[in-house]
């Protein structure tokens, strides 16, 4: 109960601290922008001729390659900047409750900015009849996939007091994700190894996992995937957290 | 309520607090000395479970800061170093948020806040986002956040840096009116600071610490302290100096000005062969030889003496 109130605490002004600066509004617009823009004119919405969201969720992993990191940068860097972190941490709370709660906000806050793609899906569903389990589990997997990625951005986030740094470090381990199981990258490695190599790979990309969701497919092999990368890079923050601090 | 046990803390290869120990009571000021980088935010960053320490302990009311670090943390109310604080935050929003992470909620945050306020003068500035803020109304935010709690432990690195004479006054006088019911920790570089507020001083010089007691106490480590001062009209300084000098406790005498046959000298005590009724002896001294005594009186020591003798920097030390 006490853990809940804290992370509350934390998740509270976190959001606030997205809503009284400009991040938040310009992030909600471009991203609102931009995904309207790679939908309708390099995804060939109309000229698919197919009742479903495929070419608005394809672009999701390089859009957020750019997006998330730039909301996830300030989280830790920023506390690191201006001292704030010694308050922080010497308050009544674990560090796993600041993580969390921190790491929470921000992913309410994307999910928001999900939300907000409505009209694409009111969209589709007056211009046919597509199947609204395989765009609801669509929307689940970029949610879960932005949440991977904005783990990744927290823990580059704990490591310097630069934002730049962190956004570039993000960007790059987020882009390593993306390639393992990009399709003209697994063509290649094939050419020059083993199948069992390229698949092994090829598992450690988000690509492969959100495409069952991208397909309507719930996997537990894939929920387990993205739940594992978000455990794993906060449980980094953690220890970068605290070895920061032991000197 | 604080006990610090051989403190240690390692970074690299340099050693930032080496075997510190002492311990504050409820009713208690310890003020902090020491030179920039002695190891005094590195200590009060231990106290306050902000850095694990190397090696020793460290209890807040009988709570462990390792083995209990939530509990222990409760009880304490931290003005870190700068004044940390949310710049997009307002002052009312910030003391919120730091009433809610200390478990007050509805009615009870807002009377914390309120009282607050009150004690540290923000009302002015309630609705205004932090980094609007000037350095003293930002201090004052961050010393508000500080004891929203009304902790029984309080610690403050450098509590009066960056204020203006009366907002440092103001801040001695909150310490003060605070101290009867806390354990308050506070480091400064002020030395009349500690002389007016503080119970006890620590002089921490490289990691560990070269002197601990009252203020008084303190004082008296002073060469100066005991010493007696003489204004007097006499024909040249050497026939005084040196009748001085042969009085018993007197360990030498120093000239402190001579003009128009006035003349400033100020006769140190031999501390280890002290002479109780010294001032006495000198003016009985000075009847004998007719000087014309202006003024006489003795010296209390001097803190920044003290500080500066015990505290000299590395290049002196060097030799």
């Amino acid at each position: 109960m006490n853990a809940w109130n804290n992370i509350k605490a934390i998740m509270k002004r976190e959001l606030g601290g997205y809503f009284t600066s400009p991040i938040a509004y310009v992030f909600l617009i471009i991203f609102l922008l931009l995904t309207g823009f790679f939908t309708f004119t390099i995804g060939n919405f109309f000229e698919r001729g197919e009742a479903s969201l495929v070419s608005f969720f394809t672009w999701h992993p390089w859009l957020y390659l750019f997006l998330v990191p730039a909301v996830g940068m300030r989280l830790w860097s920023e506390e690191r900047r201006l001292g704030t972190m010694e308050l922080l941490l010497t308050m009544p709370l674990t560090t796993w409750q600041a993580i969390v709660g921190k790491f929470l906000a921000s992913w309410l806050f994307l999910a928001l900015a999900l939300a907000l793609t409505f009209p694409v899906w009111i969209t589709v569903n007056i211009m046919g009849a597509p199947d609204n389990g395989i765009i609801l589990a669509g929307y689940v997997g970029s949610l879960f996939l932005a949440g991977a990625y904005l783990a990744i951005s927290c823990m580059t986030s704990a490591l310097t007091r630069n934002q730049v740094i962190s956004f570039i470090l993000s960007v790059v381990i987020c882009l390593f994700l993306i390639l393992a199981g990009y399709t003209p990258v697994t063509d290649l490695l094939m050419r020059i190894s083993n199948p069992v190599v390229v698949d092994v790979i090829a598992s450690f990309s988000v690509m492969t996992h959100f495409e069952g969701f991208q397909r309507g497919v719930i996997d537990l092999r894939d929920f387990v995937f993205f739940t594992s990368v978000i455990g794993f890079a906060l449980f980094t923050t953690g220890v970068i957290i605290r070895s920061q601090r032991a000197g | 309520m604080i006990k610090v046990k051989s403190l240690c803390k390692v970074f690299g290869a340099k050693i930032a607090v080496n075997n510190v120990s002492f311990s504050v009571e409820r009713g208690e000021v310890l003020g902090f000395l020491g030179p920039n980088g002695a190891g005094k935010s590195t200590t009060m960053r231990m106290i306050t479970g902000y850095y694990p320490p190397t090696s020793g302990s460290v209890e807040v009311g009988g709570f462990d800061i390792l083995e209990n670090p939530i509990e222990a943390k409760r009880l304490i109310g931290y003005l870190p170093e700068n004044a940390p604080g949310y710049a997009d935050m307002t002052v009312h929003g910030f003391l919120s948020f730091a009433a809610e992470l200390r478990g007050l909620h509805g009615d009870a945050r807002k009377r914390a806040i309120h009282g607050a306020v009150e004690m540290c003068f923000l009302e002015n500035v309630l609705f205004q986002s932090i980094d609007t803020l000037s350095k003293g109304y930002k201090h004052r935010t961050c010393l508000a956040q500080s004891l929203i709690h009304d902790p029984e432990v309080l610690i403050m690195d450098e509590p009066t840096d960056g204020l203006d004479p009366n907002q440092k006054h103001e801040v001695r006088n909150l310490i003060r009116r605070m101290s009867p019911n806390k354990a308050i920790i506070f480091s400064t570089h002020i030395l009349e600071e500690v002389e007016e507020t503080c119970s006890r001083a620590i002089i921490i010089d490289r990691g560990t610490i070269v002197a601990n007691g009252t203020p008084a106490e303190l004082k008296a480590r002073s060469e100066w302290a005991g010493a007696v001062y003489l204004q007097l009209s006499a024909i040249g300084s050497a026939p005084v100096l040196e009748s001085l000098g042969q009085l018993s406790g007197v360990i030498r005498t120093e000239l402190l000005s001579e003009a128009n046959g006035r003349l400033e000298v100020r006769a140190i005590p031999d501390k280890k062969n002290p002479n109780v009724n010294l001032t006495r002896a000198i003016y009985e001294l000075s009847s004998q030889q007719h000087w014309q005594l202006d003024q006489i009186h003795t010296e209390v020591g001097r803190l920044d003496e003290v500080f500066r003798s015990i505290t000299l920097p590395d290049t002196v030390k060097a030799h």
